[in-house]
């Protein structure tokens, strides 16, 4: 259980803003924190690793207190169990994909540990290369492997997927889901991503502004204007023509781009580059797989 | 005359070797200091490593000459614990020290800054302490700056003249390092001697420097 009530000035694009992070998260969980660039969410990270300092207030990690404002404790990242994925992966340059995990190993078990990772992620073939010579997704992997290294109580991941292709993406988010699987660690994960936020995490925190507005599962963050629909898909409004007395509404739904007729009210609420809940109701999709042989 | 030769040749390296290994222990702190501090007086630290660069090396020379001559008040507690540095090594290796400092402060610190946060972060939160991540993470990754300061420091100090006249002198196995010597030679209209000076000094710099980069350059590619 990880119990998280901090106070941070922050230096925005938008000036000076006064965050105040609360919350709980259980043990074992996948939280995302989703929100606006600029909300706080890698702050707030930051803020759990002990790579910033918080103006007031309490970080307890399984009852042991990280920070705390009264009690003058301010653990040092060093003595933090965290691992940490930064969003440009921080690999050691000059050390190969073992050495990089081994670096992070503080004994000899840790180090037998090493292999296990090295085959779990699937890197045992990458292990002698530089970090230089892989791709950006290889490169992610092996950060995740060597945050795993030191059995960490939390794991930190700063939008770790947010520079790599569909479908690279795609293969990384189902191995994040394995390794929560397997190693039950408590996990916090930035995110944009609509599709990965639902696919990966048990709950999600909506973060604006330096708070938390809201914790809830990512269906019902998602799904908060309930329609008894039978089909629910959300999509970004890319293009609006006002077709007197309709209004045809382009969207991208995936990597599909939709057309669909609106009524001119319905229309009047969107706006071009928002997200939006299509709902269709009264007939049965037909759902068929495309790999189908 | 050859004994001589040698003699001077191997003070000069010796200077220079001393020189370059206090300036990299004092360097590599100075220049996190400088890369890493909030400190309004970080203008004022840069100014002052920056100095030599600007300064005529003879104005340096003379307040350490003055500085070290009994009567002033630093030269007095010197002599008082029976350290002499007017006119003796020890002093040419603390002038040539002040007078090299930016060109080892400088490459590192520019490598330094190049280092990305998330490098040391990343170390910390692999529960690694300032030192070893430094020892460990930072210096293999600086490398290229770590040789460029030592090449540059090492072959200014070789070169330097001003400083080391003013507060040397030309004592022979004491303080006459070859870019005196050539002076000397020359003066004394003894061209072939300043001639074989000059031609093993253009030498071996030119080699050092040679090596360097090829293996600079052989490094920097596998990083890439």
């Amino acid at each position: 259980m990880i119990i998280v009530n901090v106070t941070k000035q922050l230096n925005t694009a938008d000036g000076i803003l006064q965050a105040h992070f609360e919350l709980t998260i259980n043990g074992g969980e996948f939280l995302t924190l989703f929100g606006p660039s600029g909300a706080g969410k890698t702050t707030l990270m930051r803020l759990v690793a002990g790579l910033e300092t918080p103006d007031s207030g309490h970080i307890e990690v399984d009852g042991e207190v990280w920070f705390d404002s009264k009690l003058k404790i301010n653990l040092p990242p060093q003595k933090r169990s965290v691992g940490f994925v930064f969003q440009d992966y921080a690999l050691f340059p000059t050390m190969n994909v073992r050495q990089n995990l081994i670096f992070a190993a503080e004994n000899n078990s840790g180090r037998k540990y090493v292999d296990t990772l090295l085959e779990m992620i699937e890197l045992t073939s990458l292990a002698s290369r530089l970090p230089a010579t892989l791709s950006g997704g290889q490169k992610q992997r092996v950060a995740l492997a060597r945050a795993l290294v030191r059995h960490p109580k939390i794991l930190l991941l700063d939008e770790p997927l947010s520079a790599l292709d569909p479908a690279m993406r795609q293969k990384l988010q189902n191995e994040l889901m394995m390794i929560h699987d397997r190693l039950g660690v408590t996990t916090l994960l930035v995110s944009h991503d609509i599709a990965e936020t639902v696919k990966l995490s048990d709950r999600l925190a909506a973060i604006e502004t330096g708070h938390v507005k809201r914790i809830c599962t990512p269906i019902e963050f998602f799904t908060t204007h309930t329609l008894s629909g039978k089909l629910q898909l959300i999509g970004e409004v890319l293009k609006i023509e006002k077709e007197s007395p309709i209004v045809i509404v382009t969207l991208l739904i995936g990597s599909s781009i939709i057309q669909t007729v609106v009524s001119r009210d319905e229309g009047e609420r969107l706006q071009v580059g928002e997200h939006a809940l299509i709902s269709v109701k009264a007939f049965n999709p037909i759902v068929i797989p495309l790999n189908e042989k | 005359m050859e004994a001589e030769f040698i003699e001077t040749m191997l003070l000069t390296f010796e200077l220079a070797s001393i020189t370059t290994l206090i300036l990299l222990f004092i360097s590599i702190p100075l220049a996190a200091f400088l890369v890493f501090t909030k400190t309004r007086f970080k203008s004022i630290v840069e100014t002052i490593v920056s100095m030599p660069l600007v300064l005529p090396p003879s104005v340096l020379g003379f307040y350490l000459l003055l500085a070290f001559s009994p009567a002033s008040f630093i030269g007095e507690f010197l002599t008082s614990h029976g350290i002499r540095l007017a006119f003796s090594f020890e002093g040419l290796v603390i002038g040539s020290v002040l007078f090299s400092l930016p060109f080892m402060v400088h490459p590192i610190q520019s490598a330094l800054s190049q280092v990305p946060r998330s490098i040391f972060e990343a170390a910390y939160t692999l529960g690694k302490s300032k030192l070893t991540t430094l020892v460990r993470v930072i210096l293999p990754l600086i490398r290229h700056g770590l040789i460029s300061g030592i090449v540059l420091a090492f072959a200014h100090t070789v070169g330097e003249f001003g400083v080391i006249l003013m507060i040397g002198g030309n004592i022979p196995d004491e303080t006459r390092v070859a870019s005196i010597a050539i002076y000397d030679e020359v003066e004394s209209l003894n061209y072939a001697m300043a001639h074989q000076y000059a031609l093993t000094l253009f030498i071996v710099t030119f080699s050092i420097l040679l090596l360097v980069y090829t293996l600079n350059k052989k490094s920097l590619e596998g990083l890439k």
